[in-house]
């Protein structure tokens, strides 16, 4: 006989896997009513604290080459490879599907991942260029990442909802803050475990489970981020969440679930350069 | 000073000795239990908006880096004056510190902009090892106060100390206080990251306030653990026993380490609860910090505006 030994399910903020600084957790059931864990309740100083480990890791990240992000997104899907099994099973134990849906989903999450690994270092030869200028100007354009973004991942299949929302957004060079699912927090914990041991550097992904309507309002109007991805919102929120995301004139979309180079480009800013030559 | 201190210590190494040497010991898991419970005390709304402000005017703007320049100490003076440009209402800063080469620049900008009442300090005495001779130590200081120098910050010879040639600090600090007379403030900066014990900040907090200083300032900055809470209460300790003995209110100036409004206000908890609320002014409590400042103002934009701001709405130092 012998005692279980339970996962505490915690936040994942500047690389580490702190409690929620309120204190707080709640109580997760399966579709049947059977406990399965106390994931933290974030609060909106959680939050506070996630943007600025993302601020302070976009530095670093934004200014790493392509070649480099491209590597460790792969690697994700490599240790992502390595976890399935545990992924299969959380996503049965919430979604309450079966083992053929939830390991298909798995495959997809990690050949996405693979997807946008590939693209970080396309993403400026084909949305960048030189333009044809009328004097002596050698003029170009490239796509910039535009700072930390909110992500509010979709929540229909929890695992490849999160890769939806977030691997677009680290690939370009943003940093990112993701609010997870109330109801489905598991695979968003355990891909903050396969973000920690993937080179990823601390603080480029941050992890805050709990109440979205807590939470929401205080991303929405937070000075620091610069776009969010609202495609896991309450559409009944969508006029609210762009009202207070006007101050800063943050980028806010919803997003269909097709992966695109556009999902890339929705959170750059294009960046003009004139510069004389021949004189 | 009062006589019976003052018959009691004449200033030679011996009964410096006898002094320092009998001094109760620092209980330190008390000291640091007592300041871990005094961080936790919860200060909101009404209350945090007036720590916020009296935090800000108890800021000493620093810049110590050698690639300081004239131009970067004057957008710090502009800072200093007003904050925040977009809020009349934040108070100025409780003064600029500065290298010795750049007082003069300082003071003469301050001046210009209507900052006549933000003194300059200046780290003087070979800052921050200390590691020159007295002579130039000296020189150092009043070359310092010639060039408009209102507050002297300098350091103790940590080496001296730490082999027990307290008569050797005493003279120190005693030679330079006379020097700043009543034109210069004198805080002493003990660098309690190299002093090892809590014993060792409490005998060097007694030694300064026994030689004439008016403030004692833990750090230099440039040696990490800086300012930790536990450190600053035992100084204030000293200078609450020290006032008790004397009658004379020593300030203190936490340095290094502080970045944030949380460790500001923590600070703030501990003075009131050590010396009490008399302290609570820039003239007996300073925090010697560069970024702090930054992170005050964006928590004084959320209190007035509800929401959390952002680096790009206070200036780049």
């Amino acid at each position: 006989m012998r005692v279980d030994v339970m996962k505490t399910y915690k936040l994942y903020i500047g690389g580490a896997f702190p409690r929620s600084e309120s204190g707080r957790s709640y109580e997760l059931k399966d579709k049947k009513g059977n406990f399965i864990a106390n994931p933290a309740l974030a609060s909106r100083k959680d939050l506070r604290d996630a943007v600025v480990a993302a601020k302070s890791a976009f530095s670093g990240w934004s200014h790493a080459t392509a070649f480099n992000r491209g590597q460790i997104l792969y690697r994700m899907a490599e240790m992502l490879e390595g976890r399935t099994e545990q992924f299969v099973a959380e996503i049965k134990a919430l979604e309450g599907v079966s083992d053929s849906v939830a390991r298909k989903q798995v495959q997809d999450a990690i050949d996405l991942w693979v997807w946008y690994a590939g693209w970080t270092d396309k993403i400026s030869t084909t949305s960048g260029g030189t333009n044809p200028i009328a004097g002596p100007y050698y003029n170009f354009t490239i796509p910039e990442p535009l700072g930390v973004i909110g992500v509010i991942a979709d929540e229909k299949e929890s695992l490849l909802g999160l890769t939806r929302g977030l691997a677009p957004v680290i690939a370009s060079g943003n940093t990112a803050v993701l609010i997870a699912s109330e109801k489905l927090p598991l695979s968003a914990i355990s891909l903050a475990e396969v973000m920690a041991t993937s080179d990823l550097p601390a603080g480029v992904v941050n992890i805050l489970t709990g109440s979205k309507s807590e939470l929401i309002p205080w991303l929405a109007s937070h000075m620091e981020i610069d776009g969010i991805d609202i495609s896991g919102a309450d559409k009944k929120l969508d006029g609210e969440i762009k009202r207070a995301g006007t101050e800063n004139l943050k980028r806010i979309y919803r997003f269909e679930k097709d992966a695109s180079l556009k999902r890339i480009l929705s959170f750059m800013e294009y960046k003009t350069v004139w510069h004389p030559i021949g004189i | 000073m009062s006589e019976s201190l003052g018959k009691l210590i004449d200033g030679s190494e011996s009964s410096l000795r006898a002094f320092l040497d009998n001094l109760p010991g620092v209980d330190k898991v008390g000291a640091e239990g007592r300041a871990a419970m005094l961080g936790t005390r919860s200060i909101k709304t009404t209350s945090k908006a007036r720590a916020i402000d009296l935090a800000i005017s108890m800021v000493d703007l620093t810049t110590l880096e050698g690639a300081d320049t004239p131009g970067k100490v004057r957008s710090l003076c502009a800072k200093a004056l007003r904050p925040d440009p977009t809020d009349l209402t934040v108070p100025h800063v409780g003064a600029i510190c500065v290298y010795n080469d750049m007082v003069k620049i300082a003071r003469d900008y301050l001046d210009s902009i209507g900052g006549q009442s933000i003194p300059v300090a200046a780290v003087s005495t070979a800052f921050p090892s200390g590691r020159a001779s007295m002579e130039v130590k000296l020189r150092d200081t009043q070359d310092a106060i010639e060039s408009g120098a209102s507050e002297i910050d300098m350091v103790i010879d940590r080496g001296a100390f730490l082999s027990g040639k307290f008569g050797l600090v005493f003279d120190e600090i005693r030679e330079i206080k006379a020097l700043c007379g009543e034109t210069a403030h004198l805080k002493v900066i003990l660098e309690t990251g190299e002093l090892a014990t809590y014993d060792n900040v409490r005998k060097a907090s007694y030694l300064a306030m026994l030689a004439g200083a008016d403030f004692i300032k833990t750090s230099t900055g440039k040696v990490a653990p800086a300012a930790t809470p536990p450190v600053v209460l035992v100084m204030l300790e000293a200078v609450r026993d020290f006032f008790s003995l004397t009658g004379k209110r020593i300030g203190v100036k936490p340095a290094g380490g502080i970045r944030t409004t949380k460790d500001a206000i923590k600070q703030l908890v501990l003075v009131n609860e050590t010396t009490g609320p008399e302290w609570l002014t820039p003239k007996l409590f300073r925090i010697g910090a560069s970024a702090l400042l930054n992170d005050l103002l964006m928590q004084r934009m959320k209190l007035r505006n509800g929401r959390y701001s952002s680096a790009n709405y206070v200036t780049v130092d």
